[in-house]
This record gives C-alpha cells, structure tokens and sequence, in this order.
C-alpha cells in the first residue's frame, strides 16, 4: 500500500507538472503579453503544491498510524484484560493480538484476543484505505487550486522559488531537531530513573549491580546503581588510551610535518589514514582475538596477574585508533603556525628541533590541546572496542591490569536484548547516556572553542 | 631560548672545544627527536601491519570450505515424492552414511555421521525439493563438513594432541582419513560465506543476511541524508542570513558531528522504536539513525565544495539574468557535485562500518534468512562480524575475520572510489 501511495504521488506530480506547463503554453500562446515566468515553472510550481503536502502527509501518517491504532485496539479490550496491567503486559498483549492477526497461533487465543485481533486487522486495512484516498483527495484538490492561481502575470518562479526555499529550511532544520530529539530522549528516560533511585546514589555511589530480581525469590543481585566505579573505569581505559595515542601521534606528525622527505610524506599519511577508517568492531577483535592474549601471556612470563579481559588491551588498541586522529590534528596546528616564527628561528641559528621545541610546539599548543581534548572525548564516548574487550562487572580500580567496566559497556548491556522501558535496569542506561553526552558535548564545546580562537589568532 | 640568544660568553670562540661540544649536544638533541619521529611512525605502521596481518592470517581459511561428496540414495521409503517436505530425511543420510562405511558396526554409526554438517538432511531436501523424479535414485552431493572436521582438514587441529583435548576422536580421525583415500573429499571455494544467511553452525554460516542488510540500512541512509543534507547545506551557505539562529544551526551540527555513536543509538530505541512504535531489528530503522549520523558529515563537506565554487561564477550568472536559485540549481551545485559525491561516500564507508547503534535498535538478533525488504528484521555487516566474535566455536573465529576481510573490502572499494572522484572528476580552481 505504501509503495502505491507513493506511486501516486509520483505520478499525480508528474500529471500536475504537465498541466501546469501546458496551462502556461496556452497563456503564452494568446496575444496579451509576455509570460512572467518561463512555463517550466509554471509546471514546476503546480507540482510541488501537489507533490510536498501530501508527501509529508504520508510520512506523518505512517508515524503516528502505529501508536494510535495500538491505543485504539488497547482501550476497546475489555477492563478485565487491562485490570492491573503494567506497561509491560499491556505491549505482550498487543503483540499477543498483532500475531494472532498475522496468522501466527500459538494454541487457541482466548475469544477476547481473537476479537480484538480481527479488529485490528480490519483497522490496519481501514487506515491504509483511509491513507491512500485523503492522500488521493488532498492532492486533486491541490491540483485544482494551483492551477486556478496560473495565469500571464504570475509568478510562478518566485511561488516555486518559495516552497523550495522552506523545504531547504525545514532540511537545516534536521539538524536541530536530531540534538533535540537527543535531548529530550535521554531527559525523558533519565527522569524516569531519576524518580527511581535518586540522582544523589548515581553519581555518587560506589555500588553498581543494575541486575534486579525479575521475581521476588529469585538469587540476584538487589539492584545498585552507584555510577562512580562505572566513571572511574571509563576514565582509566580512556586515560590508557590517551597515554598509548598521544606520544605516537605527536611524534610522528611532527616527523612528518619538519622531518620527512615529500615521497615519505605521501605514502605514510594515507597509511595512517587506514587506521582511521578502520570500523571499531575490528578493533575489537583484534584487540580480543590477539591483543589481550598476548598481553596475558607477556604478564604469565613477568609473573604479573593480568586479567583476561584488563583494561590495557581496551585501552591499547583505542589508543591505536586514535593515532591517525590525534597526528592529523597536531599536523593542522603545526602547518597553521606562520611561516616568519619558523623562519626567524632558522634565522638565529637554531636546530630544526631547536625550532621545533622552542617555537612552533609552544605556538602550536592550543590547536594540539584542543587535538587532544577532541581525541579524549571520542575514547570516552567509544563503544565497541571496550564492549568486546573490556569487562562487565564495575570493579573500583586504578590497576591497569585490571578488568574494568565503562560508561558504553554497560548501556549496551543493559540494553541488548528485549528492553522494557519501566525498570530501572533499562532506564539507567538513558541515565548513563545522558552523563555521556554531556561530558563529551563539554569536551567538545571546549576543543573547538580552543581550535577556533587559536585559528583566528594567526589567519 | 635564552641559551640560543646568548651562544658565546664574552671572550669565548666558536672554535672553542667547549663550544663544539655544545654544538655536538644540540646536533644530539636533534638527533634524538628525530628518531621518536621514526620511532613512533614505525610503531604505528607495524601496529596497522600486526592488525592486517594476523586478520588476513586467520581469515583466508574460512574462504574455502570442506566438502565431502557422498552418495545419496533417495529411498522411496522414507520419502514420498508427494510429500518431499515431510519425508524422513534423517533415515536417508543416515543410511547413506552406514553406504560409506560398509564395515563400520552400527554403534560408530552416530559418531561418524558427525563428520557432515548437522543440516545435511535439509541440504539434501532443498536439493531434492525441485525434482521430485530424483526420488527412488542415487544423487551425489557434496556436503559441507562439520565445523571440527573442517578444522582438521585445514590443519588447524592438529593430529598430535591429545584425544581428549581435541574435539574429534581419533577414530573420527581415522574414518576422516578414509573418506580423503576415497578422494571424496575436496576444499573448493566457500560460495556459502557469501548466499548462506547466518546459521548455528560455522561451517554453514554466511553473510547474506548481513550484506543485504546492511544494503537496504545504507540505501535508507542515503536516501534520507543524500537529499536532506544538500538542501540544508545549500541553504545555509548560499540563502541563510547571518544571525544567530543559523549560527546555532552551525554550532549544533558541528557539535552533532561529535556525539558518540552510541548516545545515537539511544535516540533511536526511545524515539523510533518506543515513540514511534517501528519494528525492532529493521534495515529501516538502522538506516533511519545511520542518516542522522551521516547528516552532520554530509552538510559540513557540501558546504565546504558549494564555497570552493569561485564567485566569479555566481556574479557571472547574476549577471546575465538568473535567479538566486537558478544560479545554484544550475552553476554551483553541478560544479560542486563530484565534492559532495566524494564526501558522500566516504560518510557511507562511516555509516556501514558503524555498529554501536545498531546494538541498540536490535540488528544483533540470530536470523536465518537474508530480509526481503526494509522492514524485515536483519543484521548487518559490523553486528554480524561482532555476533561471530561472540561465538564459542572454533570454526566461528576464522568466519569472524573473513567477515572483517569483506567488510573492510567493502570499505577499500567505496573509498577508491571516493578517491577516483576526487583525483579525476572534481576541479580545483
């Protein structure tokens, strides 16, 4: 059905984009004067009006449609069914009523079921119907009005102009309205969980076992979300990173930028640039699959306890990938350093790393600051490297060797597999994810502010 | 800098040993860093090697795949040929495996049998499914080996373990060793890995599913980010007004372009799924939130190529008459495309190698048939290559990196295109 309404809409447009050439043609073709706008627009203008609404109709339909036939089929059920049901049992009960009315039957559905599912299925078809022919409606009336507005002296140029002028604007739009969406997302779901265990526990208790007792007998853990061991193991993987990434890129951006022959230069970098648009899974394995048990290994030889799962190989492997990230912008700040600083340091008679130490680093600090700032929060906010090669249980450790958990890890965890969104298991995954999008959002506020004042100093 | 403004105390001489000595110490200095540069440009290199290599090393394996040819006779006893769906197909492989031991007593029967894939009864059924006049005759198949004699067959087990440390017995071994006298055994190109969906069992499992779905998420992806992105940067370079409200429009996608991946992921599990009510697991879905991802890269880098259009080239068309919007729809974006094209595709390679969100919206689920269309449910490349990781089984971890080894050719392709364009099509001025 959705692909004939869309068909529809293509072909109504291409219908209306004829009649509104033609209409134009007929005008030009009497003698009263000159068309305003060239008849392609004249076209292009009874197409858009025709073609835009109902478009967005659809869409918003197909949006809404879901939920509304849910609430619908929910509030026909009988009170019996609904006595006492949480939101959980309410959604098993339309999934319950959507499989019966796709055909699926597990044993005989209760009467009440089936009825409700035969009722779904005849208001799927309904509202597919009822879709099809407003949407068919809404656009011959379009069609008809739009055309009555042509004439000799219209301006169909500046009419079509505008709707694609505020389509461009709703576009740009896009962009607001995914941070928005962002916000309020995590917002919604964190003050859920908020008003479960309070914001003071979270960010301040050193307890985190987010696996409830789904029964009331059952053997597991009683439920504590102290985030603080979650922090602190975030912080030290990303810290390991930031210690592995950071001397490597340093170094080998600024032997690229002074030392480097042109031929070294144009085959390295785009080499480097392989590390960077290598995926994170593959880290992930890599860092699973040979990091960590070589790691292990060195450490049975130095007799060292090292975990399976420590925190070096996350924090190694990430660390590789922030090399290429991390070189590439220290070589943007060291290349924005004007010529005359290295020029007059050569000048004096100073070593190329006499120069390099003594001027163009110091010059070049806030760019790199803001490098390495911007490289931080991406190992803050890195997801899959840690969820393969990193542990599950927030231990509160400094030790390196160590298995630690992360701020990612545990909101995949928590969230993989069927989520329910009224325990507190779900919800504080959206708490954690709200944590880190503030702080790498902070981070990054910070590292572009820096960059951008540093760029305005010498541009 | 002080020790570079004073060189010389008064009366010393350049010639001095002392100063030589100085001279030597800073050349040192030089020396030295110099030598971290290589050190750690060598470092990082042969990390990229380490990576490359050992996933090549272990991966290659997993692109062929043994097989063993047996005979098959169809008996019309377990099967009827009006009900070829419904026979006993257990009994006919069980039967022909006891044809390929004549000797062996009927209670290794079961062990040997092990040495065929566990779905060889539904291979042999899906074979026989189209020609029903097949039943009551003997038809030759070759069948996948099972995980553990695949192992053996590519040496990866090693015959000198001991028995019970490996998963095949040396019995297993011996009847293995049989069938290869016999020739029956061959190692040909593993097609499986590509038109097999995923599977329980290493040896059967593919990455159909995955790669069609990862298509229909980066068609949605495109389609949505594509056209949206261009009208938005078009906009905001060529028709926005400067004040504050397109500035935070600027400021917001700059900051969007940094949000984790994951904290993505979450907008699509509240939003699409819980508000909106879309299905789990959906292409469309995945490709819904990959857009939004890509839409911050696709909007930087068209405005970057719509401002390194010249004016000259504006005015010119002012000047003779065209609208603002004609000189953009007809000048500057046709001149800007092969820019936006590159920026494009290398936002897609992003995209398709993008997994943490797709956790999320439930593109890790176990599923057996490759989708038909952007609503089925279906994994994709990255969640397959992560569902692999996480699987027990030996045979699973070369699968693993063969995964890696398409995606990443996926990846070098979509690139070197993006590349092609770049180098030949796009113009500098």
């Amino acid at each position: 059905m959705l692909s004939n309404v869309l068909l529809a809409i293509l072909a109504l447009s291409c219908i209306a984009y004829a009649v509104g050439l033609l209409q134009a043609r007929r005008f030009a073709a009497t003698d009263q004067g000159k068309l305003h706008s060239r008849p392609v627009y004249h076209g292009a203008f009874v197409a858009v009006w025709v073609g835009v609404p109902a478009t967005i109709l659809v869409l918003l339909w197909l949006l809404l449609q879901g939920s509304v036939i849910d609430n619908l089929i929910l509030s026909t059920l009988p009170a019996s069914l609904l006595e006492g049901a949480s939101t959980a049992d309410r959604s098993l009960l339309l999934a319950e009523i959507k499989n019966v009315a796709d055909g699926q039957l597990f044993g005989e559905p209760r009467p009440e079921i089936r009825e409700a599912a035969d009722r779904y299925a005849r208001w799927l078809i309904i509202a597919r119907w009822a879709m099809f022919v407003v949407a068919v409606c809404m656009m011959i009336a379009a069609l008809f009005l739009a055309r009555s507005r042509l004439g000799l002296r219209f301006r169909a140029r500046q009419g079509f102009e505008r709707v694609v002028t505020v389509l461009m604007i709703l576009c740009s739009i896009a962009a607001i309205l995914t941070t928005m969406g962002i916000i309020a997302s995590l917002l919604f779901e964190a003050w859920f969980f908020f008003s479960m265990v309070p914001p003071s526990e979270f960010l301040f208790g050193t307890r985190w076992e987010p696996q409830i007792p789904m029964r009331p007998d059952q053997i597991a853990g009683a439920g504590a979300f102290g985030a603080v061991p979650v922090f602190v193991g975030t912080l030290l993987i990303a810290t390991i990173a930031m210690l592995f990434a950071v001397p490597i890129g340093l170094f080998s951006a600024i032997y690229l930028a002074e030392f480097a022959s042109e031929r070294m230069r144009r085959t390295v970098k785009p080499l480097m640039e392989i590390l960077a648009g290598i995926p994170t899974v593959v880290y992930g394995f890599f860092a699973v699959l040979i990091v960590a048990p070589a790691l292990r290994s060195a450490g049975m030889a130095l007799g060292l306890p090292i975990a399976p799962n420590t925190a070096l190989a996350a924090g190694g492997v990430m660390g590789i990938m922030l090399i290429p990230f991390i070189s590439s912008l220290t070589d943007d700040a060291l290349r924005a350093v004007p010529r005359s600083l290295r020029e007059g340091s050569m000048g004096l008679g100073a070593t190329q790393a006499e120069t390099i130490t003594k001027v163009l680093l110091p010059a070049a600090l806030p760019g790199i600051m803001g490098g390495i700032l911007l490289a931080l929060s991406r190992a803050i906010g890195e997801t899959m490297i840690v969820v393969m090669a990193a542990g599950l249980i927030a231990t509160m450790t400094f030790n390196p060797l160590d298995s630690v958990t992360t701020v990612t890890v545990q909101i995949v965890t928590l969230l993989i597999g069927d989520t329910a969104f009224d325990s507190p298991k779900t919800l504080a995954a959206f708490a954690l994810g709200l944590v880190l999008f503030i702080s790498t959002l902070g981070l990054n506020v910070i590292a572009l502010r820096i960059v951008q004042k540093y760029r305005e100093q010498y541009d | 800098m002080t020790d570079i403004a004073h060189p010389l105390a008064p009366g010393a001489s350049w010639g001095s040993g002392e100063a030589a000595a100085r001279r030597k110490k800073r050349h040192a200095r030089q020396t030295r860093l110099r030598f971290y540069g290589l050190a750690a440009i060598t470092t990082a290199l042969s990390l990229l090697a380490i990576l490359v290599g050992s996933l090549t090393l272990n991966g290659y394996r997993a692109f062929v795949q043994t097989h063993v040819a047996v005979e098959f006779y169809i008996d019309p006893q377990y099967v009827s040929p009006d009900d070829i769906h419904g026979g006993n197909w257990r009994n006919v492989v069980r039967d022909s495996v006891a044809g390929l031991f004549p000797d062996l007593p009927q209670a290794e029967l079961r062990s040997a049998a092990q040495i065929l894939t566990n779905n060889t009864p539904f291979i042999v059924r899906d074979r026989i499914m189209g020609n029903p006049e097949l039943v009551g005759q003997t038809v030759t198949i070759a069948v996948p080996a099972s995980d553990p004699f695949d192992q053996l067959n590519k040496g990866q087990v090693r015959r000198d373990t001991p028995e019970d440390q490996r998963r095949v017995t040396d019995r297993q071994i011996a009847l293995f060793d049989t069938l290869a006298e016999q020739g029956r055994v061959s190692a040909p190109f593993n097609w499986g890995l590509f038109f097999n969906a995923d599977s329980r069992f290493p040896e059967l499992a593919g990455l159909a599913g995955a790669i069609t779905g990862s298509f229909f998420a980066l068609l949605v992806c495109f389609l949505l980010s594509f056209p949206i992105g261009i009208a938005a940067a078009v906009y905001l370079e060529e028709f926005a007004p400067k004040n504050k409200w397109t500035d935070l429009i600027e400021v917001n996608i700059n900051n969007l372009a940094a949000v984790p991946s994951i904290v993505f992921g979450l907008l699509g599990l509240a939003v699409f799924l819980g508000w909106f009510g879309l299905p789990r697991s959906a292409p469309l879905v995945g490709g819904m939130v990959l857009a939004l991802m890509t839409l911050p890269t696709i909007i930087i880098v068209t405005r970057a190529s719509l401002k390194a259009v010249p004016p000259s080239i504006r005015e010119a068309a002012l000047g003779i008459g065209a609208s603002r919007h004609e000189v953009v729809m007809h000048h500057v974006i046709p001149l800007a495309l092969p820019g936006i094209l590159t920026g494009t595709i290398i936002g897609l390679a992003q995209a398709l190698g993008e997994t943490a969100p797709l956790l999320l919206i439930g593109m890790n689920a176990f599923i057996t048939s490759p989708p038909g269309g952007i609503l089925d449910p279906s994994t994709a490349l990255p969640t397959q290559i992560f569902i692999w990781a996480d699987s027990p089984e030996r045979g699973f971890v070369a699968r693993t990196s063969a995964g890696i080894l398409v995606l990443m050719g996926f990846l070098i392709t979509m690139n070197a295109v993006a590349i092609y364009i770049r180098q030949r099509i796009e113009r500098s001025w």
